[in-house]
């Protein structure tokens, strides 16, 4: 057995009260391919964070516990402290800059200058940036890093232009040309490749590997990560829930830790519905592709019957959010759409909300609210440019019905607020989140989407929110198709829960389904795969 | 003793609630008032010139709020709205029409030239989004110049517009030759305190601006105002956020169309040629010295700016000729307006670029 | 991974990325076409002084370029620091003259620009993205500022001696309008014998007589210099595929280019030669029959002798200049400036000063752009104390963006290119004026419109361009195209793994 490298002892991590990491001890050993699990909110990236000095964690009040290399302590204060102690880390958006060369790239801020006699001279005249580059060396360094990798591309090839997959190889090179690489984090590196180059990537972690580099892999493919890793760290709402090498493990049990059991809000009203097959289709959706990036829905096709809670879920960035986006006609998409048996163009918004769909968006600052303007010009916006609501005579505002509603809205729906006045980016997260909610409420539609209704919201919020919806829902037969990150809430007021992988829909479960099975399916592994893997 | 600290705290309180550029712009126009009365100007001679000068720029300081609002920036291409007003004012005096019907038809051709010239603007401010300022204001540049071609050539033979020899426009065409001079200036002008108030100018430039209050205050303009602040949330309103920007820049244009008429019957003369070249940054700096910023713009802030940053302008001449003999004063007081007019822009250049680190 | 484009494609792309550049030339060529009272040597002769007065003002531009802080407007700043250096010499050392008097402006200049560009630098950086309307911005605002002091702060603040003829007569406050640089002491006792007593030799043109050759000789001289640079990158580029790759030069263009540098070499001998013969042989030759034999010639010869000579001092300053603007894009520094270009957030990662990077960039600009203006002025000869500057910025921007540049993408190419191109639509265009609507003025308005157009345009498109390219990244096809990809790379995938 190879000896420990990198230590996580006891770490915690607070957010502005929120508990994100509790107590969490792991460790990865030399030459060893770490893979680390968990869904959106485990804690994954913050203990990445963490690990990388990055200034979001020491803006934030810093984090308790301790790192130990090489059974050392040691501080990550910044990513240059991290990059020093031989931590190196692939990002998911690529640090590459397009208009140089792959070995630009490599060498970025590590270049290699020439020693003559005229830098020499310049140097010592203009400073130490006035020597001239050595650019024979720095290609040739790239060429070994890429060897390393079973790259045949040339090394003085514009990254610009290369193929997406190829551009996480070269992040990798430049990651391996560094001295004294010890751990290298690649987080979710495959996601963007097809299926060759994801093979040809992961017999490259096998390679740097057997360099004696350990590598932490972070991916949601449970096969992959079954294929090539040596151990499994499996994280669940910042807490660690097991390390485990992955030969005594299989695909069904990791699911199984991955979403585990979570003691949340319970069933308000019993179990979902069963809608019976002739009971009308308020929204039919057909070969749906939306363009979101980082979502992107690739070919989904579903039904929703009348006064049907349709829950949405899966990983961040598997295309969930891009569905109820794409309908609504903020990103470009395509397929066929029927609302009300009415077929609806895509990418008309107006159309949409005219028809009487509703949309409280995930991104509730840019897309939910105008952070600078007053509570009640927020709630009848859409109402007013849409149905020509709250307008006197002379087409000017009406003031007054303005105040009325909004008064009214704020009551409903409990808004914490000095007055109707109040700037909408001055209230608090689950505030914002209802007047986002009233704001949809008063265009008085009959389909709502509604995404991550939430997210980053405290329990009294959530649960007001929860409870509105399905009342909404049961009393006023809404149509509400609801996305979020969080299993147990879809599962808790959902009549059905659908889950999105990799812009795929993967399957639709009951709210009741079994956590494996939800686990699974959140890994894109269906039923009958998942069967045969375990 | 505890209330009157209290009562000081909230003092400054107020006066830190007050834009930078407003305070300090407000003082130093202070100062100069002070000065200029030391100095022995009468006090209603200082503040008659300033309202002058707040008369004939208003409308153009104006033409900067709905382009504002709408996320486009301030209107640095405002000579191709200024342009499209000269066209109407020329065309309407080529056709010998004198007196309040050339300021009728004039600023109705004015908005009509002004609203095409937006439209095509306009689309031009969507392609280049996100970079509007840095490309407008040579577009503007452009325009100004190529209609010193077109003042040479337009197939005009009224005696009264022409050069004295040779062909083309003049460069200034007098309006007294067609009783339009002053002629809203001079609209129940009466007297105060020894303060001159060109009561026609003004309710133009009141009645303008109530005009765009009460357009922010429709459907069309709110929805304007959402598109400045968040194209995305407009977006998924169903607000069509290009054909909004297009119309906000239609009628900036309009308005700046409108305001060189006002202006010109201020001043009596129809300016040609060169003269609008450089006129969006005077006109900016205005309204920002009114209290706007970049992305957000009132009425408020242009009837305070105007009034404040051409005030200043106004009076520096013949205060700084009292106290600052044998020099160049006029060249002291227009190195004065470059600095503090492109330092203001400059400040909220800089302010924009903190918003858009947060 | 090339992508194969037909032949009308590429032409089509050719002509959009080159739309520009082909404008002026149609202009320019138009130009020639319909002036009437107009020479090739007298076209030439312009040509040739723009391009030495204007080339390191245009140079000045490139470093900030390649730090990704567009099309800095702000050398109009250095530009003041230069002016503010000659008004200094010329109030103390007003007796100083030539060379000297030339080399204690650029040093006297030169920290006043250092001083001058990191204040602009810091300036930029507080109003990052807005870089190219905020150094528009700044031009003016220094503009007042300078003009301030020099209207007023001489003399009015700073005591002057009183009745120095720098300074306004009679008031002694502010700097005159106007003043001269001083005559260059040869041409002194020719133009002013007999003028008034205290008039001295001063600096004007000092560079530019120090050491001229005939232009013939200089057009040999650049051709054969240009064709063993050709070969040399030749023979390079054998060994080093890399730099092979970046040149992708064919072997028919290498020879075209030979070819063309042959014939220069061949036209300067002839013309040379002509000129010895029509001056020595012919002209001493009474015999009018044997003139008319050869009246091309006889033009011809006429045309080539009254072309200036070319100064070779001015025009070492200038290439050494662009020499070390190419050595400072191989430094370490300037790598960094690029990294900082091409973008921000990824250098800062990779531990670049992103900030400090920029400001550099900045007070190189304005340092070069300080000592153009003083080459610029003292080719002149006098200078407009309170204007001379306004266009500075404009003129140059415009230039470079003619020669191909945009506001990510300079180079040395890029400034001589458009230094001859924008220049020769400034000479041909009062010609175009007075063609086409047959007044001298209308010239001057398409000239202005040339300007502010070429900006306005070359800016727009490229804004333009980045956001189409952003925009289709991200488009609905972009992701259907690779969907369609991937799923072809799978079926191919399976395909292969079913054969034998």
């Amino acid at each position: 057995m190879s000896r420990t490298l990198l230590e996580f002892k006891n770490i915690s991590k607070t957010y502005s009260g929120n508990q994100v990491l509790k107590d969490v001890s792991f460790d990865i050993r030399e030459g060893e391919i770490h893979a680390l699990l968990g869904e959106n909110g485990a804690g994954k990236s913050t203990i990445m964070n963490i690990l990388f000095g990055m200034p979001v964690i020491h803006s934030t009040g810093g984090f308790e516990g301790e790192l130990h290399i090489d059974e050392k302590k040691v501080d990550v204060n910044s990513p240059f402290d991290a990059m020093a102690l031989g931590i190196g880390m692939v990002h998911q958006e690529f640090m590459l800059i397009p208009g140089f060369t792959i070995a630009e790239n490599v060498k970025l801020n590590r270049e290699i200058e020439k020693n003559n006699i005229i830098n020499t001279i310049t140097s010592s005249l203009f400073g130490k940036r006035m020597k001239t580059l050595d650019r024979k060396a720095m290609n040739r360094d790239a060429r070994k890093a890429l060897d390393k990798l079973d790259m045949s591309i040339e090394e003085f090839t514009l990254v610009q232009g290369l193929p997406i997959g190829y551009m996480q190889f070269v992040e990798i090179a430049r990651e391996i040309d560094k001295k004294g690489l010890k751990v290298l984090v690649l987080d979710e590196p495959t996601a963007v490749l097809t299926e060759s180059e994801a093979e040809h990537l992961l017999s490259a972690m096998r390679n740097i590997a057997a360099l004696g580099i350990a590598i932490v892999f972070i991916s949601h493919r449970l096969n992959e990560i079954t294929a090539v890793s040596d151990r499994v760290t499996i994280l669940r709402d910042g807490e660690h829930v097991i390390t485990k090498d992955t030969k005594d493990t299989n695909v069904l049990e990791i699911a199984e830790y991955m979403v585990g059991r979570k003691v949340s809000i319970d069933r308000t009203s019993g179990e979902g519905r069963q809608f019976d097959d002739n009971s009308d289709i308020a929204l039919s959706v057909k070969d749906l592709y939306v363009a979101m990036p980082n979502e992107q829905v690739k070919g989904i096709s579903f039904d929703v019957r009348k006064g049907e809670i349709f829950g949405i879920g899966g990983l961040a960035g598997q295309g969930k959010l891009g569905i109820a986006n794409g309908l609504m006609g903020i990103y470009e998409a395509k397929g066929d759409i029927l609302i009300n048996g009415q077929k609806v163009a895509l990418g008309k918004t107006r159309q949409m909300l005219g028809m009487g769909a509703a949309f409280v968006s995930e991104d509730r600052k840019g897309v939910g609210l105008l952070i600078e303007e007053s509570i009640e010009d927020n709630i009848v916006f859409t109402a007013m440019n849409i149905h020509s609501e709250f307008l006197n005579a002379l087409g000017l505002a009406n003031k007054h019905t303005i105040r009325e509603h909004a008064r009214k809205m704020i009551k409903e729906l409990d808004i914490r607020c000095t007055s109707e006045k109040q700037h909408t980016g001055r209230l608090s997260g689950g505030n914002q989140q209802k007047v986002c909610l009233a704001r949809a409420l008063t265009q008085k539609p009959s389909i709502l989407f509604v995404s991550e209704p939430t997210r980053g919201i405290d329990i009294g919020a959530k649960k007001l929110i929860l409870d509105l919806l399905l009342k909404l829902s049961r009393e006023q037969g809404m149509t509400i198709i609801m996305t979020s990150s969080e299993l147990a809430e879809l599962c808790s007021i959902s009549d059905r829960v659908a889950i999105v992988c990799e812009g795929e829909m993967v399957g639709i479960l009951p709210p009741d389904a079994s956590l494996s099975k939800f686990g699974l399916m959140m890994s894109g592994i269906k039923e009958a795969e998942g069967e045969v893997a375990s | 003793m505890s209330e009157k600290v209290t009562e000081n705290v909230s003092f400054l309180s107020l006066i830190r609630k007050i834009p930078f550029s407003t305070r300090a712009v407000g003082l130093f126009y202070i100062a100069v008032v002070i000065t200029g009365v030391v100095v022995g100007w009468p006090f209603g001679m200082l503040i008659s010139s300033s309202l002058h000068l707040f008369g004939v720029w208003a409308i153009l300081t104006l033409a900067n709020v709905p382009s504002i609002q709408s996320g486009t920036g301030p209107n640095f291409a405002l000579p191709i709205g200024i342009v499209s007003g000269l066209l109407a004012m020329v065309l309407i005096l080529a056709m010998n029409v004198m007196g309040w019907m050339f300021m009728l038809l004039s600023t109705i051709l004015a908005i009509i030239l002004g609203s095409i010239a937006g439209f095509f603007y306009g689309r031009l401010m969507n392609a280049v989004k996100g970079s509007e300022m840095a490309i407008a204001p040579y577009t503007g540049f452009a325009i100004t110049a190529i209609f010193g071609l077109v003042w040479l050539t337009l197939p005009i033979d009224h005696p009264n517009m022409l050069f004295f020899l040779g062909d083309g426009l003049r460069h200034q065409i007098p309006l007294d030759y067609f009783n339009a001079n002053f002629i809203l200036a001079n609209l129940l002008q009466f007297e105060i305190a020894g303060v001159t108030v060109r009561t026609g100018e003004l309710i133009v430039v009141f009645v303008a601006c109530a005009l765009m209050w009460l357009f922010f205050r429709t459907k069309t303009g709110i929805a304007i105002s959402a598109v400045g602040r968040s194209p995305m949330f407009a977006k998924a309103a169903g607000i069509n956020v290009n054909r909004s920007r297009i119309i906000a820049n239609m009628i900036s244009t309009a308005v700046a169309a409108v305001g060189i008429v006002v202006y010109a019957q201020g001043f009596g003369f129809v300016q040609l040629y060169d003269f609008p070249m450089f006129f969006a940054f005077p006109a900016i700096a205005g309204i920002l010295v009114g209290g706007a910023s970049g992305q957000r713009a009132r009425v408020m802030n242009v009837i305070v700016g105007a009034f404040l940053f051409q005030g200043l302008l106004a009076l520096a001449l013949p205060v700084f000729t009292r106290v600052l003999a044998d020099t160049d004063v006029g060249g002291v007081v227009n190195q004065i307006r470059m600095i503090v007019q492109n330092g203001i822009i400059l400040y909220a250049l800089a302010l924009m670029a903190r918003g858009a680190k947060q | 991974m090339i992508e194969k484009t037909s032949l009308a494609g590429k032409a089509r792309s050719f002509l959009f990325n080159n739309m520009v550049m082909l404008v002026f030339l149609g202009f320019v060529i138009f130009g020639f076409a319909v002036a009437e009272t107009f020479t090739a040597s007298s076209f030439t002769n312009d040509i040739m002084t723009r391009f030495f007065r204007n080339g390191l003002l245009v140079l000045a531009l490139i470093i900030p370029v390649m730090a990704g802080l567009g099309l800095n407007f702000g050398i109009v700043v250095g530009a003041l620091a230069g002016m503010l250096a000659l008004i200094f010499i010329r109030y103390h050392y007003a007796v100083l003259h030539g060379f000297p008097a030339l080399m204690l402006a650029f040093l006297v200049a030169t920290p006043i620009a250092i001083l001058f560009g990191f204040l602009t630098g810091k300036l930029y950086n507080k109003t990052k993205g807005q870089e190219m309307i905020a150094s528009l911005i700044v031009s003016f605002f220094a503009e007042g500022v300078y003009g301030l002091f020099v209207l007023f702060g001489i003399g009015g603040l700073i005591p002057v001696r009183p009745g120095h003829r720098m300074m306004n007569p009679g008031t002694d406050i502010g700097v005159r309008g106007a003043f001269e640089l001083g005559l260059p002491a040869e041409e002194l006792t020719q133009a002013v014998r007999g003028a008034a007593a205290d008039e001295y030799p001063g600096m004007a043109r000092t560079l530019n007589l120090l050491w001229r050759i005939e232009f013939v000789y200089a057009l040999a001289v650049i051709a054969v210099a240009m064709f063993l640079f050709l070969i040399i990158r030749r023979l390079i580029m054998r060994r080093n595929s890399a730099l092979a790759l970046t040149v992708n030069e064919p072997l028919w263009a290498f020879i075209v280019k030979s070819v063309l540098c042959g014939a220069v070499v061949a036209f300067a001998f002839y013309s040379s030669g002509v000129i010895y013969y029509w001056y020595n042989v012919l002209h001493n030759t009474p015999d009018i029959d044997r003139l008319d034999l050869l009246p091309g010639i006889s033009t011809f010869a006429v045309e080539i002798s009254r072309i200036n000579q070319v100064p070779v001092v001015t025009s070492l300053v200038i290439g050494a200049i662009a020499l070390f603007i190419v050595y400072f894009s191989k430094t370490k520094l300037g790598q960094d400036c690029r990294s900082v270009g091409q973008s921000q957030p990824i250098a800062n990662v990779s531990g670049i000063n992103v900030d400090r990077t920029r400001i550099i960039a900045t007070i190189f600009s304005t340092v070069l752009a300080a000592w153009g203006m003083i080459i610029y002025l003292h080719d002149i000869g006098h200078v407009a104390t309170y204007t001379i500057h306004r266009n500075i910025g404009f003129f140059s921007v415009a230039a470079i963006l003619v020669g191909g540049a945009t506001a990510a993408r300079a180079s040395v190419k890029n400034a001589i290119v458009g230094l001859f191109l924008f220049h020769a639509m400034f000479i041909v265009s009062p010609h175009v004026g007075l063609f086409l609507f047959d007044d001298g003025n209308a010239g001057e308005y398409m000239r202005t419109f040339l300007v502010y157009g070429v900006i306005g345009l070359s800016l727009g498109l490229y804004v333009w361009k980045n956001l189409k390219v952003a925009r289709d990244k991200e488009s609905l096809a972009t992701m259907m195209n690779k969907i369609g990809k991937n799923k072809q790379v799978a079926t191919n995938d399976n395909a292969n793994r079913g054969g034998p």
